[in-house]
């Protein structure tokens, strides 16, 4: 409301005056908050000084001196704490990647599962989510890791999958693929074909909008991304050498390798957050009106076509904002990591290195700075891709 | 000019309400101001007081022991802590109450025993923990002495008929995150020019019961440990202890760096222990050794001299601690010497009195 008439109230007293109050009370939380923030700091720096306790971050050059038992990048003893702090975050990502694509997969299957006319099905799928989702994760981690992984057979007897794939209570082993001279245009063509798979999917889409037909764009699509980079492999002399595990001494040598700690936390991880996944597919799908699907039958669309084209993009809108949160919750509880032993961010770094380097406050404050930043950077970009998949509203 | 006159306010109901909140609103800033003054300026003031004091007011001892460990820190069913480590605490409270039962043992895992003691929630922590350079000096430490001299070494499945720790190359070990034991077994593969596999936890019972599911080749720890955890397993024979010893572990009690006197009397309460040992005073003999004209014997008992006034102790402080306790060799063979499940011989060992061959050495008590 702006006061443009000449006869304006008589200006309130200073200390009636809701601006100066408004400022008044901002100003005071303000030097509140900033109070506070300054007396934590410099009560901890102080405290820690009388205790002799060396703070800062100088530490994180010192060479780390233990070994971790699963990299993903290369490590090694020799290395300083700062690359201990980057071999976690990798792990604790890769945890997460993992276990988010299964949790997705499973839990899209089981969620559909609920919603069959088979009874058999539906009851099955009811009674995965009802069981797994009640029972703590901690305990359904330890229970993969001692009751599956660690009861597996010993290296000699390993579970042996075409001489290829090993599973045995050690981890797990697949061939590594060794790349050649040359193997660069293999992954250029990957790169060409991505790119031309995505404009296939785009055209295609654009043009059902326009024209109602249909073209197999996904079909189209994955062929190309399969079928460019095998042609220029085979074309430019097939440049890649494999590297076999094998037995030697007391274990399997060579090839890639994932330690069984690792197995138990991914399974566990994705079992239990596909439960929450799959009611939220659930609940995203019955959000749609029963309408709609009558109305695809009626106008004689498939039944595959009505959920592809009908039903599921309606349901996303339901779906991506809980499922979010579910994926953050899956990066967060990849932390229990640390009952199993699995090498994540929390175990290496705030278990580890904490204690071999004494840091406690440093090393705190950089594993929540590294959680806060994944959490609010997933669902950063989740939530633009819901922005996008809002009902736009004209 | 003369500010306008304003009519005398009668507020409404409704503007009444309004005024109560922002009253409130006002009074709440103001105390949330007020408490962060205040807050400020107490700070850290609590901190200065002497452990000693702090014991005495608080009438017991808080000791910090690791998760139970046969023959170091043992719990037994009833609730009881026992053991070697446990001994040095109960040495302490007997030194300063006469009571070795005024004890509150904090059982800890070792990735927070540090914290915990620089924090001031413990007074000081016994439990197997080794006296490096790094942990002294940066953490805000004081080592008191050592009450056991250790060395890291392999536990392997008799079956696997390893009989060396050169042959286990590419082997998988289980070994406690956090620990010196796990940069030294970094570091002697490194210098051997060998390849490994850890298989890492900060819980020792989740490490042995993989070890003993066949998840790792070996179990490496301080020796002492491996035969501690050896006599807990359900066939101990089926495992063997390599010969090789890897590393120096001197463990011993551990106070927080700057209270000066709380580590002299740690300290002189091991020391004490020690001595008594080597003058042959014991529990049986500790009435008549009171009467000795020995004079070494005389000044360790208080009898003459008077070592714990300088401490803040009575000058028979050693007198409690034997009665309730014993010596070091008493305390030694109760929970871990040749006689006990945990079962380590002392003859020979280092851990026997230097005048045997060994490296226990009071300083002298005058």
């Amino acid at each position: 409301m702006s006061s443009s008439t000449s006869t304006a109230p008589p200006r309130p007293s200073f200390l009636n005056d809701a601006g100066v109050r408004a400022f008044f009370y901002q100003a005071a939380v303000f030097v509140a908050v900033t109070g506070l923030l300054y007396y934590l700091v410099s009560n901890t720096i102080t405290n820690m000084s009388q205790r002799n306790m060396s703070a800062g971050f100088d530490f994180l050059d010192v060479s780390a001196g233990f070994n971790i038992a699963f990299t993903l990048i290369p490590y090694r003893e020799g290395d300083s704490y700062l690359r201990v702090f980057q071999v976690g975050i990798a792990n604790t990502l890769l945890v997460a990647v993992i276990g988010i694509v299964f949790a997705t997969i499973i839990g899209l299957i089981v969620g559909l599962a609920r919603l069959s006319t088979n009874w058999l099905i539906g009851t099955l799928a009811r009674w995965y989510i009802e069981v797994l989702r009640n029972t703590p994760l901690l305990l359904q981690i330890i229970a993969w890791y001692f009751g599956v992984f660690n009861l597996l057979p010993r290296p000699r007897e390993s579970i042996d999958w075409g001489g290829l794939f090993f599973l045995n209570n050690r981890g797990f082993y697949m061939p590594g693929p060794v790349p050649q001279e040359g193997f660069g245009w293999t992954l250029a063509a990957l790169l060409v074909a991505v790119l031309g798979a995505v404009g296939i999917v785009m055209w295609s889409n654009r043009r059902r909008r326009a024209t109602g037909r249909i073209f197999p764009g996904g079909t189209a699509a994955t062929a190309l991304i399969i079928l460019l980079p095998l042609a220029v492999f085979y074309a430019s002399g097939a440049p890649l050498a494999w590297d076999w595990p094998a037995l030697r001494g007391f274990n399997f040598v060579g090839g890639l390798s994932v330690p069984p700690a690792f197995c138990a936390l991914v399974v566990a991880l994705s079992i239990y957050t596909s439960c929450f996944i799959a009611e939220i597919v659930r609940a995203g799908i019955q959000s749609v009106a029963h309408g709609q699907t009558e109305a695809a039958r009626a106008l004689g669309v498939k039944p595959s076509r009505t959920m592809r084209f009908i039903i599921l993009p309606q349901a996303m809108r339901v779906i991506i904002p809980p499922l979010i949160s579910q994926y953050l919750n899956l990066t967060k509880n990849s932390s229990l990591a640390i009952a199993i032993g699995f090498p994540d961010l929390v175990s290496v770094w705030m278990n580890t290195s904490l204690n071999q380097s004494g840091r406690a406050i440093p090393i705190v404050a950089m594993t929540m700075a590294f959680y806060c930043v994944v959490s609010l950077a997933v669902s950063g970009l989740l939530n633009l891709y819901n922005r996008r998949m809002q009902l736009t509203e004209r | 000019m003369l500010p306008p006159r304003r009519r005398p306010h009668v507020p409404s109901a409704h503007e009444a309400a309004f005024n109560v909140w922002e009253y409130t609103k006002m009074k709440l800033g103001l105390t949330l101001l007020a408490a962060a003054a205040a807050m400020v300026t107490v700070s850290t003031a609590a901190y200065a007081q002497a452990t000693l004091q702090q014991v005495r007011t608080r009438g017991s001892l808080n000791c910090q022991v690791g998760l139970p460990t046969p023959g170091f820190y043992a719990l037994a069913a009833n609730g009881t802590w026992s053991g070697l480590d446990v001994d040095m605490c109960r040495a302490v409270a007997a030194a300063i109450f006469d009571d070795p039962n005024r004890v509150q043992y904090q059982s800890v895992t070792s990735a927070v025993r540090f914290t915990s003691l620089a924090n001031g929630e413990s007074d000081m922590l016994s439990r197997t923990t080794t006296w490096t350079a790094v942990r002294d000096t940066q953490l805000g430490l004081e080592f008191a002495g050592v009450n056991f001299y250790d060395g890291q070494g392999f536990l392997v499945p008799r079956a696997s008929n390893i009989t060396s720790a050169r042959q286990l190359d590419g082997a998988t070990v289980c070994v406690l995150t956090g620990t010196t034991t796990e940069l030294n077994l970094a570091d002697y593969f490194r210098a051997n020019n060998m390849t490994f596999r850890a298989v890492t936890n900060e819980n020792v019972n989740v490490l042995v019961e993989t070890y003993l599911g066949g998840g790792c080749d070996a179990y490496t720890n301080d020796k002492s440990g491996l035969a501690s955890r050896r006599a807990a397993f359900p066939s101990p024979n089926d495992h063997i202890i390599l010969p090789e010893t890897i590393s120096k572990e001197p463990l011993g009690p551990v106070v927080r760096h700057g209270d000066q006197n709380w580590g002299d009397i740690v300290r002189w309460v091991l020391y004490g222990m020690i001595e008594a040992e080597e003058m042959g005073v014991n529990q049986g003999n500790l009435a008549e050794m009171q009467r000795s004209t020995n004079p070494g014997i005389r000044r360790l008992l208080g009898t003459e001299g008077n070592v714990g006034q300088g401490m803040g102790l009575p000058a028979d402080f050693m007198v409690r601690v034997i009665r309730h306790i014993g010596n070091y060799g008493e305390a030694y063979e109760r929970h871990v010497g040749a006689n006990t499940p945990v079962g380590i011989p002392r003859a020979n060992s280092l851990n026997a009195l230097w005048t045997n061959g060994g490296l226990m050495y009071a300083m002298p008590f005058r």
